[in-house]
């Protein structure tokens, strides 16, 4: 084998744009593959990421309020409605919910801070408001403190909003504000004159939306117990029970409207699971992830096509020297071994070219793109895929190579 | 003599069916991709208004006060009341508009009830962004100043309400109130929607516009961006320390372009003696397609979808560059031949660059092909724009100058090298 390499270097230097074309094509192809590789994994990852919500039975009802009512009325138009919904025969409970839900796509957020006249914020968290069924509807895990008791929670106007004095946190908030551990019992502001103080922690609380500034500040939740009476609407988070989620979601706007007509809920959108929910707020990484396989997959099938062909014209260039070499002793393997170290050598330096362009490729990404930086094992992973790609597609005219017969040196023309 | 070359180039492509597939399947790969997300591109970048975009200017500045500036910040893109009406009423524009999204309940005849889009704008709104109407008119300055209760209604929310009947004269119920029809929008969608890109930045016009001084008057519900720095009341208040307005302007020409920068210098100045703040402020005043620019409308995936397929074109065109170039070489005798009775090298050159030509039109009229599939799979996506997408005729001129000169510069090396074959050594050697 060791002994072939000078030979094959020669005889590269009389296929100098050939070579060339096939490093040069190997090198970019690492280049985009790893990248998307990459970029496929991060999406992949984003679609998998947990929301703590009881995904399978809960649903969410987009309630718009029509016709004129007081904050006073809406306030006890939520409260009626809700209850009308624990009633009913499929569910668990019911809670009204603002500020948007987990996986809503956006929603409320605001700055913390640990003092009131702090003028750099400690970090931001997702504001949820709800009653104290919230926590049981939605199914998050209370890891500490308690959940928030009815006389806790009020109506809130949405012109003047008022701090609670107490707030219950996800874990990653938690200990993002008091990394030691101590947070129950503690207090913060957000963005407001008054302190809460933490009474409770659940486990798992995703955020409203899965944007960059989600994912700096990703799990980072809090949920204040207020009604908010927006004149617009609310939105109701209903967890069915066990196996009766599309019962209850046939009942549950059947309730309303019996509770009174003066609403709206779209017959198309206005209902929706979060098998749904899920889906619409990670649509496009998904389409993105899909994109990308594509085009790597594709991109990988050109490349080897384009090593089969160019690897045939050479074969078939050098049939006679093939048959010099196999009439003067050569064995069949011999040949094989030449073709493939021949790619080989051009492979490695592909990809050591490729590296180098990925890099320079996922540099320019992380800042044109906000992406993050590429961990190496995906070059790694890249390198042995292009080479495996290379060797696997010479085979083919290298065992033809192999099989040229040695009376072909003999023949001319 | 073309002609010629073009029957070498027939007999040639047909001796190697499969290469010439693959090589015109390469080419129709890259060029679908590539054409298709540079359609998304072309439309999503593309000028909303072109017959005024150079004249209709997003009006923007920073007059926090002092705890609330920062000055490495980008400037706000919204205004408050305060200020919107201080230039409302100075009205130095040729016109101007102070604008918010919203939202409104109102009824059908059967007493549904229909939560629509709406829009509270003044006056100006209509001619300014060359709003057509197909029925009745759009109210006056007149309306503005006397809080009328007016409305013009989309064409869509027309068919809804009224079966496309003039419904001028009419009345729109929103909740317990009531405004009157005064006109009817004609077909009027700006995509990107430039004017107020903070409330969905595609889709159809709003379905209810009225003037915004009615609108504070009902308390009608605002939708979009709201940023308050102090905790008080009503963030709509004249005074409220809550920017949330998008405020335009029409200057029509550069000189009232630069007059109107010096009158807003001079506004700022002016706050900053009346003790607002006491940092020097900012403005920012950009033609609209500055401002679709400094708000990056097109959204970053369809950028890097962009790259990557200009990358993958990239790969497939030095695929065909490296299979043309064996394919020619490979037949070194036969243009030996050619050499040696005497065709001279430019020649040689010209008919493997026909031949480089006819494999680009073929992957480029497959590579079109595809791109219109791709264009319609991107229709079927879930996104605010995809019902936006199409391909114009420019596209598809577009489409094949890619095909031909992409495949003609792959073909440039391989015949390069081809014509210089030496005619001896090049019979010989076979």
């Amino acid at each position: 084998m060791n002994m072939q390499i000078k030979p094959i270097l020669i005889a590269l230097r009389r296929h100098k744009a050939g070579t060339f074309l096939i490093a040069l094509q190997i090198a970019l192809t690492l280049a985009i593959v790893c990248n998307a590789l990459f970029i496929i994994h991060q999406r992949l990852a984003n679609l998998s990421e947990r929301s703590g919500v009881d995904e399978a039975n809960v649903f969410v009802i987009q309630n718009q309020w029509a016709g004129d009512r007081t904050q006073q009325q809406i306030d006890a138009q939520m409260q009626a409605d809700v209850l009308a919904l624990r009633q009913l025969p499929g569910v668990r409970d019911a809670a009204p919910i603002s500020g948007g839900y987990p996986l809503r796509g956006g929603g409320w957020d605001n700055f913390v801070t640990m003092t009131p006249d702090q003028v750099k914020p400690t970090t931001d968290s997702a504001v949820y408001l709800g009653d104290e069924h919230l926590l049981d509807t939605l199914g998050l895990r209370l890891i500490a403190g308690r959940n928030f008791r009815s006389d806790e929670v009020h109506g809130m106007g949405t012109e003047q909003v008022i701090i609670p004095p107490v707030v219950i946190v996800s874990k990653a908030l938690a200990e993002r504000l008091f990394p030691d551990g101590s947070a129950l019992g503690k207090s913060f502001y957000a963005m407001g004159s008054t302190p809460s103080t933490i009474i409770g922690i659940v486990d798992l609380l995703h955020r409203q939306g899965a944007s960059q500034w989600d994912k700096a500040h990703a799990g980072q939740s809090l949920i204040w117990p207020a009604r908010l009476d927006d004149v617009a609407g609310t939105f109701y988070v209903v967890r069915a029970k066990p196996g009766q989620l599309a019962a209850a979601m046939r009942e549950a706007p059947k309730a309303l409207y019996a509770q009174s007509r003066m609403r709206i809920i779209d017959p198309k959108d206005g209902i929706q699971d979060y098998a749904e929910i899920r889906h619409r707020v990670f649509d496009s990484d998904r389409g993105m992830a899909i994109l990308m396989g594509i085009i790597s997959a594709v991109l990988l099938a050109i490349t080897a096509a384009g090593i089969v062909g160019l690897t045939s014209f050479w074969v078939g260039q050098r049939r006679k020297q093939i048959g010099v070499r196999r009439a003067l002793g050569a064995t069949r393997h011999d040949i094989l071994s030449y073709f493939l170290t021949e790619n080989l050598l051009i492979g490695i330096a592909g990809v050591a070219v490729g590296t180098v362009l990925a890099i320079g490729i996922n540099l320019w990404m992380v800042t044109r793109f906000e992406m993050d930086r590429m961990s190496m094992a995906y070059v790694g992973v890249g390198v042995i895929v292009l080479l495996l790609l290379g060797q696997g597609s010479v085979l083919a005219p290298a065992l033809r190579a192999s099989r040229v017969s040695p009376v072909e040196a003999t023949r001319s023309v | 003599m073309f002609g010629y070359y073009f029957n070498l180039a027939m007999l040639s492509l047909k001796r190697n069916k499969v290469l010439t597939a693959l090589m015109v399947l390469t080419i129709a790969l890259g060029i679908g991709t590539s054409m298709t997300t540079l359609t998304v591109m072309h439309v999503l970048s593309g000028d909303p208004i072109p017959q005024k975009s150079a004249q209709l200017f997003r009006v923007r500045m920073n007059v926090f006060p002092d705890d609330a500036f920062k000055r490495g910040d980008r400037v706000p893109d919204n205004l408050t009341r305060r200020d919107a009406e201080a230039l409302l009423h100075d009205a130095r524009g040729d016109r101007q508009a102070a604008m918010s999204a919203g939202s409104m309940v109102v009824m059908s005849a059967q007493g549904d009830p229909l939560n629509v889009e709406a829009r509270y704008t003044n006056a100006d709104f209509f001619p300014m962004f060359d709003v057509p109407l197909r029925y009745g008119h759009a109210w006056s300055r007149g309306d503005d100043a006397g809080h009328a209760h007016v409305a013009v209604i989309s064409g869509s929310l027309n068919e809804q309400l009224f079966g496309g009947a003039d419904s001028v004269g009419k009345a729109l119920l929103v909740g317990d109130q009531s405004l009157r029809i005064i006109g009817v929008l004609g077909d009027w969608d700006m995509n990107p929607r430039f004017y107020d890109l903070s409330n969905g930045q595609f889709g159809d016009s709003e379905d209810v516009f009225v003037p915004l001084s009615t609108a504070l008057d009902m308390k009608l519900p605002t939708s979009g961006q709201t940023w308050c720095w102090g905790n008080n009341g009503n963030a709509h208040d004249a005074n409220a320390p809550c920017i949330w307005l998008q405020y335009w302007a029409q200057l029509d020409t550069p000189a009232k372009a630069v007059a109107y920068r010096q009158y807003l210098q001079n506004y700022i100045a002016l706050q900053q003696k009346a003790g607002r703040f006491t940092h020097s402020g900012q403005l920012e005043l950009q033609d609209v397609m500055q401002w679709l620019d400094a708000k990056g409308v097109v959204p970053s995936d369809v950028r890097l979808q962009m790259w990557l397929a200009l990358g993958f074109l990239g790969i497939c065109l030095i695929n065909t560059v490296g299979l043309l170039l064996a394919k020619f070489l490979r037949r070194g005798s036969e243009l030996g031949v050619r050499r040696a009775l005497g065709a001279s090298r430019r020649s040689i050159f010209l008919q493997c660059l026909i031949e480089a030509g006819m494999v680009g039109m073929v992957g480029g009229v497959f590579g079109l092909v595809l791109a219109g599939l791709g264009v319609l799979l991107v229709r079927h996506q879930p996104t605010d724009y995809a019902a936006y997408i199409h391909m114009d005729l420019r596209m598809l001129l577009a489409t094949f100058v890619l095909a031909l000169s992409s495949s003609l510069l792959a073909g440039l090396l391989p015949a390069w090298r081809a014509m210089q074959l030496s005619p001896a050594i090049a019979i010989k050697s076979n």
